[in-house]
C-alpha cells in the first residue's frame, strides 16, 4: 500500500512539473523589454508587450485589496475576538459559504449590481468582485491567526488596565501582525490570477488606461484572449504572459509561505 | 529647630467602578461588528442582485429550464438542461480521479511519510493550488489536448471501445478532457482539506489500535480512517463545490457545445462555461436573464454542497478552517 501511495505522490507531482517545464520553455523566450514596456501590436503584427495589463491588474488588485482587506480582518478581528456571539457563527458560516462561491457567480453578480446600472463595463465592478473573493480568505486567515496568540498575553494587558480595544490593538493584532498579513498577501495572490470575475466587469482593452470608470486590461484577461485567439503571435504572447502572471502569484504566495514557515520555526 | 515635613496626603483617584462604560471598547466593538454584519449582508445582496437579475427568466420559464434542452439565442429558447449535465458529468469524472490520488496522499503525508518529506511534498502540491485558473486553460490547450488527441484518447478507445462512453470521433476539446484538467485542479484542494482532517485526529486512536497489535496501515483502517470519516467526505464534498464552479480552465478545454452526448470524446458545455462565454456578448434581454438564472442556480447548488461539507468538517475539527483560509 505504501508503494501505491508513493505512486499517488507522484502522480500528483507530474501536472505541476510539467505546466511549470511548459511556461518557461514557452513563455521565457518572447519576454522582451519590450514585452514590459509597450502596449500591443494590432492585430497580426508582431512585436508590442502587455503593459496595459500589467498596469490593469496592480489597479484592478489594488483597489480591490483597499475595499477587502478592511472589512475581511475587521470582521475576522470580530470573530476572534468575542468568539461567543451569534453573529461570530454566522459570519464564520457565511464566509466559508462564500469562500466556495465560484468566482464566475461573484462576477454575475458585479454585474448586475453596476455594470447593469451604468450600462458599461468598468474596471471599478472587476475590483469589486474580486474584493468579495478575498473577503472570506482574509477573514479565516486573520481569525485563526489571531487565535494562535496566547490568552496569558491578552489577560496580562487586560491585568495591567488596558481597555479591551488597546489589548487587541497593540498586544494582540501587534503580535499577530506579521501573520494577518501574510494572510493577506496570501488572498491577493489568489485573486490577482482571477479571471472569471473580470470577463464582464473590467472586460478588458487593447489600450493603456488608467480610468476604473472604464473597460481596463488585466494579465489574466490578456492570457484568455490570446489563448483563445486565431494567431500564432497571440499564442507566444499568451505563454509570455501566463509567466509573468505565474511569478506574479508565487513570489506573493511563496513570500507570505515563507515568512510564515520562518514566524512557525522561531515560535517551535 | 526642624519642623517635621508632614508629608502630603496622597493623591489617590477615586475607585473605578467595575462596569464603567469604556468609548473605546464600545466604539471599538462598532467597528468590528460592522465589518462582520457586512458580510451576511453581502451574501444577502448578491442572492437578491442575481435573483432580480433572474427574474425575466425565472418568470418565463419557471421550472422548465432546468429540464429543457433546447438553447437558441436567436429564437429566445432557453433550456439549461445540457449545462447541468455538464457540469455534474465533468465533476464527476474530475472526482473519480482526484479522490483516490488525493486521499492516497494525504493517507501517505500523515500517517507514513519520513518526516522531511511531508511538509515539501505538501507545500509543492499546494503551488498546484495557487496556479490561476487560466494558466491551466492555456497548458489545456496547447500541451494537454494534444497529448490527450494524438495517444491517450486513442489507446482508451482501443482499449474500453466497447462501452458507448469511448466511442466516436476524436476532437481533442471534449469532456474527459475537462473532466482531466478539473481532477488536476480539484486535487490539492481535497488533498489539503484531508490532511488538516487527518492531523485532527487524535494520537490516542492511532496508539490504541497499534498497542492492539496493529499494523501501521490496520490501524490508518480500523482508527483513524473511521474516526475521520465525516471530515474526509467534507473534504470530497469541497472538491466537488471546486469542481462545479471551476470556470477559466473548463470553457478552454470542454469545446462549448449545447449538447449531451453519450461519449466522453465529444464536445460538451458546463454552467460556469456557458455563463463566461456568453455573457458580454449577450444582447437580448431574455439572454442575459437566462445566464443569470444559470448563475443563480450554480450559486444555490454550490451553497449547498459547501454548507454540507462545512458542517461533515467541523464534526471532525470543530470551527476548523480547512480549505477556507487562503493558505
Amino acid at each position: 500500500m505504501v508503494v501505491l501511495m508513493v505512486g499517488a505522490v507522484v502522480v500528483a507531482l507530474i501536472p505541476l512539473f510539467f505546466i511549470l517545464l511548459n511556461l518557461i520553455l514557452k513563455g521565457a523566450g518572447s519576454l522582451s523589454l519590450d514585452f514590459f514596456t509597450k502596449t500591443p501590436a494590432p492585430a497580426g503584427e508582431t512585436g508590442g508587450g502587455v503593459i496595459h495589463a500589467l498596469v490593469g491588474t496592480l489597479l484592478i488588485v489594488g483597489v480591490a485589496s483597499l475595499i477587502g482587506l478592511p472589512i475581511g480582518i475587521g470582521a475576522g478581528v470580530y470573530c476572534a475576538e468575542y468568539p461567543a456571539s451569534r453573529l461570530t457563527w454566522v459570519t464564520r458560516f457565511v464566509a466559508d459559504v462564500m469562500n466556495g462561491t465560484p468566482s464566475i457567480v461573484v462576477g454575475v453578480f458585479a454585474w448586475a449590481w453596476i455594470v447593469a446600472q451604468q450600462k458599461h463595463f468598468s474596471a471599478l465592478a472587476g475590483s469589486i468582485a474580486l474584493a468579495l473573493l478575498m473577503i472570506p480568505m482574509v477573514l479565516r486567515t486573520t481569525e485563526e491567526m489571531i487565535k494562535l496568540v496566547p490568552n496569558s498575553l491578552r489577560e496580562a494587558a487586560l491585568a495591567l488596565g488596558y481597555p479591551r480595544w488597546r489589548t487587541s490593538l497593540s498586544v494582540v493584532m501587534r503580535t499577530t501582525l506579521p501573520g494577518i498579513m501574510t494572510g493577506a498577501l496570501l488572498a491577493v495572490a489568489r485573486i490577482a490570477g482571477e479571471t472569471a470575475p473580470l470577463l464582464f466587469t473590467a472586460l478588458g482593452s487593447q489600450y493603456l488606461s488608467v480610468n476604473l470608470n472604464q473597460p481596463m486590461a488585466a494579465l489574466p484577461l490578456t492570457v484568455f484572449t490570446y489563448a483563445t485567439g486565431p494567431y500564432e503571435e497571440w499564442h507566444r504572447y499568451a505563454w509570455a504572459a501566463a509567466l509573468v502572471l505565474i511569478m506574479v502569484v508565487f513570489v506573493l504566495s511563496l513570500g507570505a509561505r515563507l515568512a510564515i514557515r520562518r514566524r512557525y520555526s522561531l515560535n517551535a | 529647630m526642624t519642623a517635621v515635613e508632614t508629608p502630603e496626603p496622597v493623591r489617590t483617584t477615586p475607585p473605578v467602578p467595575l462596569e464603567r462604560t469604556n468609548y473605546g471598547d464600545r466604539a471599538f466593538r462598532l467597528i468590528l461588528t460592522a465589518a462582520a454584519v457586512l458580510i451576511p449582508i453581502l451574501l444577502g445582496f448578491l442572492v437578491y442582485e442575481l435573483w432580480s437579475g433572474a427574474s425575466l427568466a425565472i418568470s418565463r420559464y419557471g421550472f422548465d429550464f432546468v429540464t429543457s434542452s433546447t438553447w437558441d439565442p436567436v429564437a429566445e429558447e432557453f433550456g439549461a438542461f445540457p449545462l447541468i449535465f455538464g457540469t455534474l458529468l465533468s465533476s464527476l469524472i474530475a472526482l473519480l480521479i482526484a479522490v483516490p490520488l488525493s486521499l492516497g496522499v494525504a493517507i501517505y503525508l500523515t500517517e507514513f511519510a519520513p518526516k522531511v518529506v511531508r511538509q515539501p511534498v505538501a507545500f509543492l502540491i499546494g503551488l498546484l493550488a495557487a496556479i490561476p485558473s487560466v494558466v491551466y486553460g492555456l497548458w489545456g490547450i496547447f500541451v494537454l489536448i494534444p497529448v490527450l488527441r494524438t495517444t491517450a484518447f486513442p489507446l482508451l478507445r482501443d482499449a474500453l471501445g466497447f462501452l458507448p462512453l469511448f466511442q466516436g470521433a476524436i476532437y481533442g476539446p471534449s469532456m474527459l478532457a475537462a473532466g482531466i484538467i478539473l481532477a488536476i485542479m480539484v486535487m490539492p484542494y481535497v488533498m489539503s482539506v484531508s490532511r488538516e482532517v487527518l492531523l485532527a485526529v487524535p494520537n490516542t486512536q492511532r496508539e490504541a489500535a497499534l498497542a492492539l497489535g496493529a499494523t501501521r496501515w490496520e490501524a490508518v483502517t480500523t482508527a483513524v480512517v473511521p474516526y475521520a470519516r465525516s471530515g474526509l467526505v467534507g473534504a470530497v464534498i469541497l472538491g466537488l463545490g471546486r469542481a462545479l464552479g471551476e470556470t477559466m480552465a473548463v470553457t478552454m478545454v470542454i469545446g462549448n457545445r449545447h449538447e449531451i452526448a453519450a461519449s466522453l470524446f465529444a464536445p460538451g458545455y458546463t454552467m460556469a462555461a456557458a455563463i463566461a462565454n456568453e455573457f458580454s456578448e449577450a444582447v437580448g434581454d431574455l439572454h442575459l436573464s437566462a445566464l443569470a438564472y444559470v448563475a443563480f442556480l450554480l450559486f444555490l447548488v454550490t451553497v449547498v454542497v459547501n454548507a454540507g461539507a462545512r458542517l461533515l468538517i467541523w464534526r471532525v475539527a470543530r470551527g476548523s478552517a480547512a480549505g477556507s483560509t487562503a493558505l
